[in-house]
């Protein structure tokens, strides 16, 4: 038998980028749809909160306001809960699942896989605002202009990035096993002290005084500065989420980077 | 055209030196078997194939590049020892994610098919056996279609039948003129599937040739026998053996040919009991060839050292 020579269409080398990034996105949307869990999990805690608090503690005279208001804070819990569990707990278990090394042994470039994972979980999360929103709309009253319901969604996407910075920290940082426990003990004390379960306003000054420091803080007044509500300039607001964003991909990068040591070294 | 090219390649991890110096051509339609125990560096040798390890020192190529260069990667498909795939997804979007990193894939029912994964296309991995998982690997790595394909251990996991089914697969695919690399610790799989074996012992290659050399150069027989008196190597001399070991009055011998052995002893008037000769099953033949029981001969005052097993395949 003659050994085959190997015929190649002529030009073609590497499989074109945009057919890598599509069947890795799709790829990622069939395991969401695969894992209603986790479609559930960020849809529904937020939601339940947002009704509950909003029932129970507006006020008589402004509840629209109020629910406005609670539209910020849970729409970013909501937002910031999918950046760090989904991200976080993702890129863990794909580590411990040894994902990574075979896919580092195709053509696949390394960054299309998180991008596609990020793009993804950003989807997810403008998904997971819809109940909130038409919550808020129908129930509370809420009534904002078309240019203030768009603020808030890009408000609520883009600065999620100091906490998705952080979920990645996690994921690259952390084991599987501990991913889940480190993201919770970090993210819910960082979450209410920036009053994102329960108003500032309502809660002693000493928790502000904290809360400050934290990105989810700054996020959480970019959130209610889109409604009309914040407290903070926004344009602080936003230095604040990029030092913030700035510092927690470097950890991020840092610990990818001791990951891939380890691994390919 | 040379698919991969090892000049002088050494790995150590920390303490550990896994690879101590290999040279190693791999030309176009190749195939070929890595043999070695547990930990003699054939994983870390394909590691290096791939780029998914870098060499202490030396070079490594793949089709004439960086093996971390996707041009190189587009023509290799891979099976690792140890590598995962996400658990939710079905077999079928998995061969689909993966045919889209490459740039001429082969169609998915077709790869499907290869691995003889029909009936579980619409199954979520986590949902396949052992042995199924094993062939949903297989499906992957010729999902692109490749030149090549490089697997680490692929029957671990299957039983005789499904082992037997997978080699014929993966024969098939290569009579297209294709290049397989594959590692195992079973001679038999070796033998069934390779035109060429390269032997590797604790990071090194200690025979390279084809299937018949290298049985040619593994004993078939174990004769064990006690005598009436310690033993040393002396009462050996000029044997026709593999391997032997001592451990004092019991003698364990490692050949091709027994009767011959049998017939000298007798001759120089050895006292020999509870003799028995058996057909030395392939772990140990191979244990001749490589010397691997080393710590064992070690404590039990073999006379024959390593190196001389070793000269001797080498010869
Ligand atoms: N990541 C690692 N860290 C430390 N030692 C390693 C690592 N990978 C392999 N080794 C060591 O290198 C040697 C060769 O391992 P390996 O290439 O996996 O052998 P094989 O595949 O032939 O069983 C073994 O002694 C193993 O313990
Ligand atoms: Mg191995």
């Amino acid at each position: 038998m003659s050994t085959r020579v190997v015929t190649r269409p002529s030009g073609m080398s590497v499989a074109p980028m945009s057919r890598m990034l599509g069947a890795s996105l799709k790829a990622r949307a069939q395991f969401y749809r695969r894992s209603p869990l986790f479609l559930v999990f960020s849809m529904v805690l937020p939601l339940m909160f947002y009704a509950l608090f909003g029932t129970v503690f507006a006020p008589k005279s402004g509840a629209p306001e109020f629910f406005a208001y609670l539209l910020g804070s849970y729409g970013a819990y909501a937002v910031s809960s999918i950046m760090i569990f989904n991200i976080g707990i993702g890129v863990a278990t794909a580590r411990a699942q040894k994902i990574d090394v075979l896919q580092r042994a195709t053509p696949l470039p390394g960054w299309v896989a998180i991008a596609s994972e990020i793009v993804t979980a950003m989807g997810v999360a403008v998904v997971s605002l819809i109940p909130l929103f038409i919550f808020g709309a129908a129930y509370g009253h809420v009534q904002l202009s078309a240019a203030r319901w768009l603020l808030l969604v890009v408000s609520l996407v883009f600065g999620a990035l100091p906490v998705l910075g952080l979920g990645l920290a996690i994921g690259y940082g952390a084991s599987a096993n501990n991913a889940p426990a480190l993201a919770n003990l970090i993210y819910l004390p960082m979450s209410f002290l920036s009053g994102l379960f329960i108003p500032l306003a309502i809660m002693p000054d000493w928790i502000q005084k904290i809360g400050v420091w934290f990105p989810t803080y700054h996020y959480g007044q970019l959130a209610w500065n889109s409604v009309g509500q914040g407290k903070e300039e926004p344009l602080w607001a936003i230095l604040w989420l990029i030092v913030w964003a700035a510092v927690l991909f470097g950890i991020a990068a840092r610990f990818y980077r001791r990951d891939q040591t380890r691994k390919f070294a | 055209m040379t698919v991969a090219e090892l000049r002088g390649v050494t790995k150590r991890f920390g303490p550990v030196e896994a690879l101590k110096g290999i040279d190693l051509d791999i030309p176009e339609g190749e195939l070929l078997a890595l043999l070695g125990p547990n930990g003699a560096g054939k994983t870390t040798a394909i590691g290096m194939m791939l780029g998914l390890r870098r060499p202490s020192s030396g070079t490594v190529k793949l089709f004439g590049l960086d093996p971390g260069d996707r041009r190189a990667r587009s023509r290799c498909g891979v099976m690792l020892q140890e590598s995962g795939v996400n658990q939710t997804l079905s077999v079928s979007e998995l061969v689909n994610l993966f045919r889209a990193y490459y740039p001429n894939p082969m169609s998915a029912d077709r790869a499907i098919a290869l691995a003889g994964l029909e009936p579980e296309a619409k199954k979520p991995v986590a949902k396949l056996s052992g042995g199924q998982k094993q062939r949903l690997y297989y499906a992957l790595a010729v999902a692109g279609d490749p030149e090549v394909i490089f697997l680490d251990e692929p029957t671990v996991g299957m039983d005789v039948e499904s082992r037997r089914t997978f080699l014929e697969s993966i024969k098939n695919f290569a009579g297209n003129g294709r290049t397989i690399v594959l590692t195992t610790h079973y001679l038999d799989e070796a033998d069934e599937l390779a035109r060429r074996i390269v032997v590797v012992d604790r990071g090194l290659v200690v025979a390279d040739g084809t299937p018949d050399f290298i049985k040619s150069k593994v004993a078939g027989r174990r004769v064990t026998f006690d005598s009436d008196r310690a033993l040393t190597e002396a009462d050996f001399e000029g044997l026709p053996r593999k391997r032997l070991e001592i451990s004092g009055q019991r003698a364990k011998i490692l050949t091709d040919q027994p009767e011959e052995i049998l017939r000298a002893l007798f001759q120089r008037g050895l006292a020999i009991k509870n003799l028995s000769v058996v057909g030395a099953d392939l772990e140990e033949a191979f244990l001749a060839l490589t010397a691997h029981d080393k710590a064992k001969a070690g404590e039990s005052g073999a006379a024959e050292p390593d190196s001389s097993a070793l000269e001797e395949v080498n010869r």
